[in-house]
């Protein structure tokens, strides 16, 4: 019962990231219509933003220590980093520390600038061509993006910790009364859980609630009656491409802390991202989120000790098992429209 | 639709064009040889430095090429000669290789077997290279030996832990300086006794590869002869990144030990995980839980970050050794690029040099003649103490460094001390056990 509990919990926040990136690359699809196989790339320059951030908290004032050497057995060089010149040694430890969470201050107008210039510069040229193209011209984009990373940051993984005051694990087991040492899961994937939780109802509130999401759900449903109605729906769509790129990349930041964010993060996700997509059902957001979720609990359920010991590897083919039931039952997904994608 | 007109005439002619196109590689082969492959008939010799320059091992792949640019800048008489002031052997005069100035050329593996091998072939066949050396995986080493025994050119390896390189996959014309997974458990074992006792209950996850199975297997019998118990041994893939569905069973299993059989983003993505989780801060049938990494790099350990401290794990060198042979190398090193040398640069930069003086000792660049020079050779300066090549299985015996994570680091760089120098004799096994046939060397043309 403890094993089922706590692959429930590595489902939810795995599905997190999934539904994250699955709800971008569903607003961008059901707006625009285009299949971007770049989006994972934006999941990753966003964990990026976090180290830059970092990079740039610690950048740092060197000063020759004459008492210490360093391996070479020349005087030693000694970093203090501006802020904590600046703010006082606690304060600007406190700012260091805190690197992640302040970078979802930075990744926001920095991913809507990326996806603006994306979808102006490259992907617009493409809204008449075949999925196809889009396909190949967007994977071309993702690898071009991704090899730029790699040159700027390095092949090898970038810690990006987590505040100090959210490392550690929660044991539900103690706090419930049953044994403790358990059920333990760590503080930041709850966060990151919770913060998942936060951005999508955000993005339903937006297109809910709003007007300009109510106009944007209306083009999604109809382009060219809201276009005979005056409203420029394009100037919208592009919009929406900079908010599907946001949440892609405040997926990214959060996620840092939990992997080490690396160049080939993006396509690690991209794949099992558009599976999510396939599953939901194309261009519907709740089936983005429900499929997110869903998949990933059921990854997790398959990685257990007892599964695999059965069969072996069944937690790499699983999210395609199901991907295969349920559009052979249900082909426009789990919570398809009727004519996205038939034509 | 293109209608094909075939005739006989035209068939002879395309089949002359397409023989000769094959025939070329073979032409190549050929040209100028003395009775082996790619002898070097001008006043130079070419080098083959296949390394991973793109991929997961890319930044390794980079300090390997660089430690291969400072041999060749040392082999032919530049910079402060490092190493070649330290080794025992003296046959190198800094005259390049048999006076023959030495160049190179370079191929990326992308730590795919299949693009090492074209990049080994590349060279061999269109560089002329007469030695192909470097990797970071031991699946590319074990492609690219057999592909250098087919070929007749020597294989010096680069960073290769896998038991197999050197045990079922040897072959005579394949040389490994690198220290392996049986090494690694005989060295952890003790020191592992020794801090954490004998009855500890383990629990085993391990890259589902060659390097990952003879790992887990050397740390398994090590720590099991010792009296540790293995509650599971679970098979990661190699492509996995979140490892949270494997690490959170662990707690629930009884064990109080972790071995993560890792390397490289896997190393440092399932020990953050199992850091996240909390394990270290756990205790287990009354004892401290313990990770244990059988195989360290500096490189990997400052990917996993502060997760590293406390955490024991075995390597081939460290920069921060205090023996002749280490110091020159690292002052040249250092100099050169301004941060010390990782393992994986160390263990190419001595094979560079190894291969060069056999080929001074042997007085040709016969493969067959430089592998006799290295069998059963002695040396010493090299950086591990007394090593030995052994005759048998092409495998370097020396000291086994064991390290653990730093608490205290005092740079970016002081990221392990090492906690145990294992002597040779404690790590040497009989060749027989890991099976293969060395088979005869192969001078290829």
């Amino acid at each position: 019962m403890e094993a089922i509990i706590l692959q429930f919990l590595n489902g939810l926040d795995k599905g997190s990231a999934y539904a994250l990136i699955a709800l971008g690359l569903t607003l961008i699809f059901g707006t625009l219509g285009v299949v971007n196989f770049a989006h994972g790339a934006l999941f990753m320059i966003g964990a990026f933003c976090a180290v830059t951030l970092q990079k740039i908290l610690s950048l740092s004032k060197v000063t020759i220590d004459p008492t210490k050497t360093d391996f070479l057995g020349n005087p030693a060089k000694v970093k203090t980093p501006y802020v904590q010149e600046w703010f006082g040694p606690d304060v600007g430890a406190f700012i260091i520390d805190w690197s992640v969470p302040l970078a979802l201050i930075l990744a926001v107008p920095v991913m809507i600038a990326v996806g603006v210039a994306m979808e102006r510069g490259l992907i617009k040229h493409f809204y008449k061509r075949p999925h196809a193209d889009q396909i190949l011209v967007t994977f071309g984009l993702a690898i071009v993006l991704q090899e730029l990373i790699k040159y700027f940051f390095g092949a090898n993984p970038i810690q990006t910790p987590m505040p100090e005051a959210f490392k550690g694990s929660f044991d539900f087991g103690a706090a419930v009364g049953i044994d403790p040492n358990v059920i333990i899961y760590p503080y930041w994937r709850l966060i990151y859980f919770a913060f998942a939780m936060v951005v999508i109802g955000a993005v339903f509130a937006f297109l809910q609630f709003t007007t300009f999401g109510m106009v944007v759900r209306a083009g999604m449903a109809d382009r060219e009656t809201v276009g005979i109605l005056g409203i420029d729906i394009d100037k919208r769509f592009t919009m929406m491409f900079g908010l599907a790129a946001a949440v892609a990349g405040l997926a990214g930041v959060m996620y840092g802390p939990i992997n080490a964010p690396n160049y080939h993060m993006g396509m690690d996700f991209l794949v099992l991202s558009f599976v999510v997509v396939v599953v939901g059902g194309m261009g519907s957001l709740p089936g983005a989120v429900l499929a997110g979720f869903l998949l990933g609990v059921l990854e997790s359920f398959a990685s257990m000790e007892a599964v695999l010991n059965t069969l072996p590897g069944l937690n790499q083919i699983i999210i395609y098992l199901v991907a295969i039931i349920v559009l052979l039952t249900r082909p426009r997904g789990l919570l398809g429209r009727k004519g996205v994608m038939e034509d | 639709m293109t209608k094909l007109n075939l005739t006989r005439r035209g068939l002879i002619k395309t089949g002359a064009v397409a023989g000769a196109g094959l025939a070329a590689p073979q032409l190549l082969l050929a040209d100028g040889h003395a009775g082996f492959t790619n002898a070097p008939t001008g006043s130079t010799v070419t080098l083959g430095f296949n390394v991973p320059q793109t991929g997961p091992y890319a930044d390794e792949g980079a300090d390997e090429l660089r430690a291969y640019e400072l041999a060749v800048e040392h082999l032919n008489g530049g910079g402060d000669g490092g190493m070649m002031n330290t080794f025992s052997s003296k046959a190198l005069q800094g005259n390049g290789i048999l006076g023959k100035k030495v160049e190179y050329v370079t191929g990326d593996t992308q730590t795919k077997s299949d693009a090492a091998r074209a990049s080994a072939r590349s060279m061999i066949e269109k560089d002329g290279a007469v030695m192909i050396t470097g990797g970071s995986s031991s699946g590319v080493a074990v492609a690219v030996q057999a592909l250098c025994q087919e070929a007749g050119v020597i294989f010096m390896a680069g960073l290769t832990h896998s038991n197999d390189t050197t045990g079922k996959d040897k072959k005579a014309n394949g040389f490994r300086h690198f220290f392996n997974s049986y090494m690694s458990g005989a060295a952890l074992a003790p020191i592992l006794a020794a801090n954490y006792g004998t009855d500890r209950k383990a629990y085993h996850l391990t890259a589902d590869y060659n390097w990952g199975y003879t790992t887990e297997e050397a740390v398994r019998t090590s720590t099991e002869a010792m009296g540790w118990e293995t509650v599971a041994a679970v098979k990661t893939p190699l492509t996995q990144t979140d490892f949270s569905s494997y690490i959170a069973p662990v707690l629930q299993s009884g064990a109080d030990t972790l071995v993560l059989n890792h390397y490289g983003g896997n190393m440092v993505n399932s020990l953050t995980s199992a850091v996240q989780f909390g394990l270290r801060d756990k205790q287990v049938n009354g004892k401290d839980f313990q990770i244990i990494v059988p195989l360290y790099s500096r490189l990997m350990a400052k990917g996993a970050g502060a997760n590293v401290k406390g955490i024991f794990g075995s390597t081939n060198w460290h920069w921060s050794l205090q023996d002749e042979g280490s110091k020159a190398f690292v002052k040249s090193f250092g100099t050169k690029y301004g941060f010390p040398p990782s393992q994986a640069a160390h263990t190419c930069y001595v094979q560079a040099l190894l291969y060069a003086d056999a080929v001074e000792r042997a007085g040709s660049f016969n493969p067959c003649a430089v592998g006799a020079a290295l069998e059963g050779f002695e040396f010493d300066g090299m950086g591990n103490g007394p090593t030995l090549y052994r005759a048998e299985d092409h495998q370097c015996f020396k000291d086994v460094l064991v390290v653990k994570g730093k608490e205290n680091p005092e740079s970016e760089f002081d990221l392990l001390e090492i906690v145990e120098v294992t002597p040779a004799a404690q790590v040497t096994y009989d060749p027989a056990i890991f099976g293969g046939d060395l088979g005869t060397c192969n001078p290829g043309a």
